[in-house]
């Protein structure tokens, strides 16, 4: 099982990589998801994974059975998805925003502010943009 | 005795609760500065309590550490705390004048006083999932203050400034989750001894260098740093201020934190990559100020290169060394803030912070002139200001431990810091304005100039007090470092004598 879900892991984080590498940075943030998702199964490893001993303490005991898988890691990931879930929506909120105004989703075209060197010499016109959001 | 550790993060909270209700109207401006000052009475509080009694922590909730949450202050907390207060009570005075209604409208001195909250928790905090979650809180308040007002520059920076911390993020949350399944644990103290016990170190490292990666990112350290210069100088100046001030300290705080009480298993590995990282910082970030030609993005190379003499004394790990760390980390905060907030005044009265736009400060503000000098020679290390100490016991302390390259490397640094810092003085101040301005501070009205200058001038004093008397500050810095290199009196605040409450 272990092993399965580590594999898993692997392949989430190729994807995410290969994602990630692409200019368009909407395929960036996909990427993102992605291995936001693969940290948050790393976790869930980590607090051992057992198919049929759910992490619950029976009626009259103190302890939860033994083997159980600790619940703890399985908390974190809640709360890890739930801020994960939050920032990406952020993040996409930003790329909606900067694909209105800056007209492109190439990052290698988005270099408002950082001019090209060239332009270095000559005072920059670009540099106290004008808010064009109405 | 837990009010006292949970006040700095709850007072900025609740002002920020207030001061979003009144975002309408100039009452939100001043329970942000309220907010501040009380922020800064709890810190200081703090810092007596931690004086007095060592080591402070307290469980939240109740429930006993490691199960727990635990706020815990040693001197390290409590000082970055307290600084904490001191910027961001200035900070906040410096607002009232430079934000204008429209940003206040949508939210900014409430996001301004969460980013605080996060900031101190992530200080206190004495737990590795809880600190993440401070990150967090830090991290989405910050992504805030960055695009408030969305012109197009700052979207662009925008973009870069949160792609690259959500890496960082999800590089610290792995690290965790690898981290708690080899030791069951994921309170500090308690880490410190469970880390001992591991069977695999050579897994333990590999985590070490994830949380490398993941702190070295918020701290800006090369090669990591490439999100700071892309987006630092586009939001309004005093986030900018708050920005190079506190955020990256952040990073640093919790590189310190780890590495003197988690990962010290494998000394000569993890620690000389921090030498080399250093080193690299130190250099690519002058070099890369050199090259720049505005007066904020200049400042944004400088808080990289500064990084690395915070980085190389946790690097050399001896007792001299971390002192002069602390003290850097302080000094730091102190000066960096200060600077971008001279920029800020620079760019209202001469119209822009883009050098060869603006000139002739020098002669019809020489006021603002000398309020520059004082942290512009404290961060290239000037006697007899803050500077002029850091860097010396850090220069002497690679020295001791027979580095001298790396020595050598500090000193050539500060050499070319001070090439910069003069030419931002000859083009910003020296040089005739290029359209025939003469930008003068009485071209601003009473209300404002007040609000902007009074923050830079108490800052600046700082930095002279510390300078003209740092004695105390450096056995302060003393006590902290020794704290740092002897983590049980730590390890039994939180923990209880014995390992059991």
């Amino acid at each position: 099982m272990e092993l399965l879900v580590a594999l898993m892991v692997g392949v989430l984080v190729a994807a995410s990589v290969h994602l990630m590498l692409a200019r368009n940075v909407l395929r960036f943030l996909f990427g993102m998801i992605l291995i936001s998702n693969a940290a948050n199964l790393t976790i869930f490893v980590s607090g051992r994974l057992t198919a049929e001993e759910p992490p619950l303490i029976p009626y009259g005991a103190d302890v939860t059975v033994v083997g159980a898988a600790n619940a703890l890691p399985q908390a974190l990931v809640l709360t890890a998805i739930v801020i994960g879930f939050g920032l990406f929506a952020f993040a996409l909120t930003l790329v909606y925003r900067a694909y209105q105004n800056l007209g492109t989703l190439n990052s290698d075209e988005m270099r408002l502010a950082e001019p090209e060197p060239a332009t270095k010499s000559e005072p920059s016109k670009t540099y106290i943009a004008k808010d064009t959001t109405p | 005795m837990s009010w006292i550790l949970a006040a700095p993060i709850i007072i900025p909270f609740a002002t920020a609760v207030l001061a979003f209700l009144f975002r309408h109207g100039p009452e939100g401006r001043w329970l942000s500065v309220i907010g501040s000052a009380g922020m800064l009475v709890a810190s200081v509080m703090l810092m007596i309590e931690v004086l007095d009694q060592g080591v402070v922590a307290a469980q939240m909730g109740g429930w006993p550490a490691p199960f727990g949450i635990t706020l815990v202050a040693d001197l390290l907390s409590a000082v970055m705390v307290v600084i904490t207060g001191i910027t961001g009570l200035a900070v906040a005075i410096y607002a009232l004048a430079d934000i204008e209604e429209r940003k206040e409208q949508l939210g900014y001195h409430a996001l301004y006083q969460v980013l605080l909250a996060g900031v101190c928790g992530a200080f206190l905090t004495g737990d590795l999932f809880n600190l993440y979650v401070w990150f967090e809180v830090m991290l989405i308040a910050s992504f805030g203050l960055l695009v408030l007002g969305g012109n197009r520059a700052q979207l662009d920076g925008g973009i870069k400034y949160v792609t690259l911390n959500l890496i960082s993020t999800i590089m610290f949350l792995s690290g965790v989750g690898l981290l708690y399944g080899m030791t069951g644990t994921l309170n500090l103290a308690d880490l410190h001894s469970a880390v001992q016990e591991v069977e695999n170190p050579g897994l333990l490292v590999v985590v070490a260098v994830m949380f490398m990666i993941a702190f070295g990112v918020k701290a800006a350290v090369f090669p990591l740093f490439f999100w700071l210069p892309a987006s630092y100088h586009t939001p309004a100046i005093s986030v900018s201020a708050i920005f190079a001030g506190l955020l990256t300290k952040v990073g640093v705080y919790s590189l310190i934190r780890v590495f003197t009480l988690i990962f010290t298993t494998d000394i000569p590995y993890t620690h000389t990559i921090l030498l080399w990282v250093a080193g690299f910082t130190m250099v690519t970030g002058v070099l890369g100020a050199a090259a720049m030609n505005d007066f904020r993005r200049i400042l944004s190379f400088h808080i990289v290169s500064q990084i690395g003499y915070m980085i190389l004394g946790l690097a050399l790990f001896t007792p001299l060394a971390l002192v002069g760390a602390v003290f850097y980390l302080v000094h730091h905060i102190v000066v960096k803030a200060n600077l971008f907030l001279v920029a800020g005044v620079a760019r209202r009265i001469a119209g822009s912070t883009e050098l060869n736009q603006i000139g002739g400060l020098y002669k019809t503000a020489p006021f603002l002139a000398f309020l520059f000098l004082i942290p512009a020679f404290s961060l290239a290390g000037f006697p007899p200001l803050s500077g002029f100490w850091a860097k010396y016991v850090l220069v002497k302390a690679a020295l001791d431990d027979g580095g001298y390259v790396i020595a050598g490397v500090a000193l050539a640094v500060g050499l070319l810091t001070i090439y910069s810092m003069t030419k931002i003085w000859g083009n910003a101040f020296w040089k005739p304005h290029p359209a025939g301005v003469k930008p003068t501070l009485s071209s601003l009205p009473t209300k404002d100039r007040a609000a902007l200058l009074i923050p830079i001038a108490a800052l600046a004093t700082l930095t002279c007090v510390i300078g003209l008397f740092p004695e105390p500050f450096v056995r302060f810095a003393e006590r902290a470092a020794e704290q740092l290199l002897n983590p049980e009196p730590y390890v039994t605040a939180v923990l209880g004598i014995g390992g059991a409450e």
